[in-house]
């Protein structure tokens, strides 16, 4: 074995796999909040157009896109093979454990709060995604040109309350897997300090409740405006 | 007091084992936990019964060979080793669960008895540094600041009783294997094997079988000599700069 492959296949070197890809997720999450946040604007969609439409035809996109859906697999495999392995570690269970006094319920179902993640990712990839890129979109024009109206298949998507309370069910699981996470992909990489880690927290905290809370507004306030 | 024990009982490594119940009587509040199984060891010794088998040794807390999972505790429900563990943390009457140290790396011996050589070969495999022969050093002549001294001494207060693995929802040995690569890559004399002793420590490590690292933190609470989780950080650090800068192939 090379000493890269080696190192990738050691438990640490598994957990820095883990924190590098859940790093990029999460600087992705904002990106992608920045840009959904658009679909809030009142002008019956169209900045949202605009923006999707910008986005599908950029290769510098495309390139980050595939590198996402790299990550997003890396992230999941390794999690599986983490998981795995701590699982056959302790073979027998003890009977009775006192785990909630010492540690945090989102620091030990990581797993089960990220299956979760994964669902609700299929739902929504299939749900916007593979309809923006496969499916025959309607279209819209905008100032005399003629736009894929991304903004019509969203928004009747919010029409549905179960796809709202999916979406905001979901981002409650990804807030408490963040809660966790973000400031544990510090620590992985070995970044503890007395004169950072204080902020890393914080931030983390604020990070885990702020992001999932703003995606969660969307659907409920388009969910809102369609019974209008 | 008087309790029902709840105790792990098995016979060899290969045994099933199961647990079974014991009364005691008459306990002092002032005994310490091992002193109340001593009562109990007794009882059974008087009735031909074998005896609960369990570690320990300096019973001062400083060996690190006592061990026990009480009441879904490691070291039982005060940060601190089971045999400086008294009987006032219980309550008259209650029943009290005991079960050996869980974890894949650390099989069962016989009843609450588990093998932690396993922490050994860590040792072996770069907790050691190189020292010259010749005359005696002069006190003194590496100057070593008192707060990196004092990060090395907190690390190494370190005893191997395994609590970090009992108390880990992965039977990880992150926190006594940090302890152990911290204690000696902050000193000056700890830094001829610096790097090889980061790779060759993990990698025995995980040979072992114990689990990866979650971040849960329950090791640190758990941990009757207080060590920080910011040990395995360090390591995390010790390891990955290893890794790319070794010229040496481990
Ligand atoms: C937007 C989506 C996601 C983000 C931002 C994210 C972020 C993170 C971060 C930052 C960590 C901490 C890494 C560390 O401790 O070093 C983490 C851990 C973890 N993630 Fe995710 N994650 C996401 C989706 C998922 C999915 C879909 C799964 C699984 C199906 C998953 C499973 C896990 C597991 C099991 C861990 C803990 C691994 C361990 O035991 O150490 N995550 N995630
Ligand atoms: S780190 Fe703490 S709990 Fe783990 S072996 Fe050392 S003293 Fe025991
Ligand atoms: S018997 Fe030595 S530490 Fe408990």
């Amino acid at each position: 074995m090379s000493w890269v492959s080696k190192t990738l296949s050691s438990t640490l070197g598994r957990k820095l796999l883990m924190a590098l890809t859940g790093l990029f997720l999460i600087l992705f999450l904002v990106v992608h909040l920045a840009g959904n946040l658009q679909l809030l604007l009142p002008d019956g969609g169209d900045s949202f157009n605009v923006y999707a439409h910008t986005m599908a035809n950029n290769p510098f996109i495309k390139v980050v896109s595939i590198g996402n859906f790299a990550f997003i697999l890396l992230h999941v495999i390794y999690s599986i093979v983490l998981t795995q392995h701590n699982k056959k570690s302790r073979p027998v269970a003890y009977a009775m454990s006192n785990e909630g006094k010492s540690s945090t319920w989102a620091s030990r179902n990581m797993g089960i709060l990220g299956t979760v993640i994964l669902i609700f990712l299929v739902v929504h990839l299939k749900g916007f995604w593979y309809e923006a890129k496969f499916g025959t979109l309607p279209t819209t024009m905008i100032d005399g040109e003629s736009f894929s109206d991304i903004y019509a298949i969203v928004a009747a998507a919010y029409a549905n309350i179960w796809y709202v309370l999916i979406y905001v069910v979901s981002m409650g699981f990804l807030a408490f897997h963040l809660s966790h996470g973000f400031a544990s992909a510090f620590q992985t990489l070995g970044l503890n300090h007395v004169k950072y880690s204080p902020l890393i927290q914080k931030v983390g905290a604020g990070f885990s409740i702020l992001i999932p809370a703003l995606f969660a507004l969307i659907p409920i306030v388009m969910y809102i405006q369609s019974l209008s | 007091m008087n309790l029902t024990l709840k105790i792990w009982r098995q016979k060899n490594n290969s045994d099933k084992g199961g647990f079974k119940e014991y009364k005691v009587s008459d306990i002092s509040k002032d005994m310490s936990f091992l002193e109340m199984l001593d009562v109990l060891n007794e009882q059974l010794t008087e009735k031909g019964e074998d005896p609960v088998h369990f570690d320990h040794d300096c019973r001062e807390g400083i060996c690190g060979m006592c061990s026990l999972y009480i009441n879904g505790n490691p070291h039982g429900p005060l940060q601190t080793t089971t045999c400086q563990l008294h009987m006032r943390s219980f309550n008259d009457g209650e029943t009290i669960t005991i079960e050996p140290w869980r974890a894949k790396a650390f099989p069962v011996m016989k009843d609450l008895v588990v093998d932690r050589s396993a922490f050994d070969r860590i040792i072996q495999a770069g907790g050691y540094v190189s020292v010259n022969t010749g005359g005696v050093p002069d006190a003194n002549e590496i100057p070593i600041p008192k707060t990196i001294a004092d990060l090395a001494m907190d690390a190494a207060q370190c005893i191997g009783c395994g609590a970090c693995v009992a108390a880990c929802k992965n039977a990880s040995a992150m926190l006594f294997t940090s302890a152990k690569v911290s204690q000696l890559a902050l000193l000056p004399q700890g830094q001829v094997e610096r790097k090889r002793r980061a790779e060759k420590m993990v990698a025995q490590m995980d040979e072992e079988g114990f689990g990866a690292c979650t971040n849960t933190g329950a090791c640190e609470a758990q941990c009757p000599k207080g060590i920080s989780i910011t040990n395995i950080a360090r390591m995390n650090r010790e390891y990955f700069s290893a890794v790319v800068s070794n010229t040496e192939l481990v």
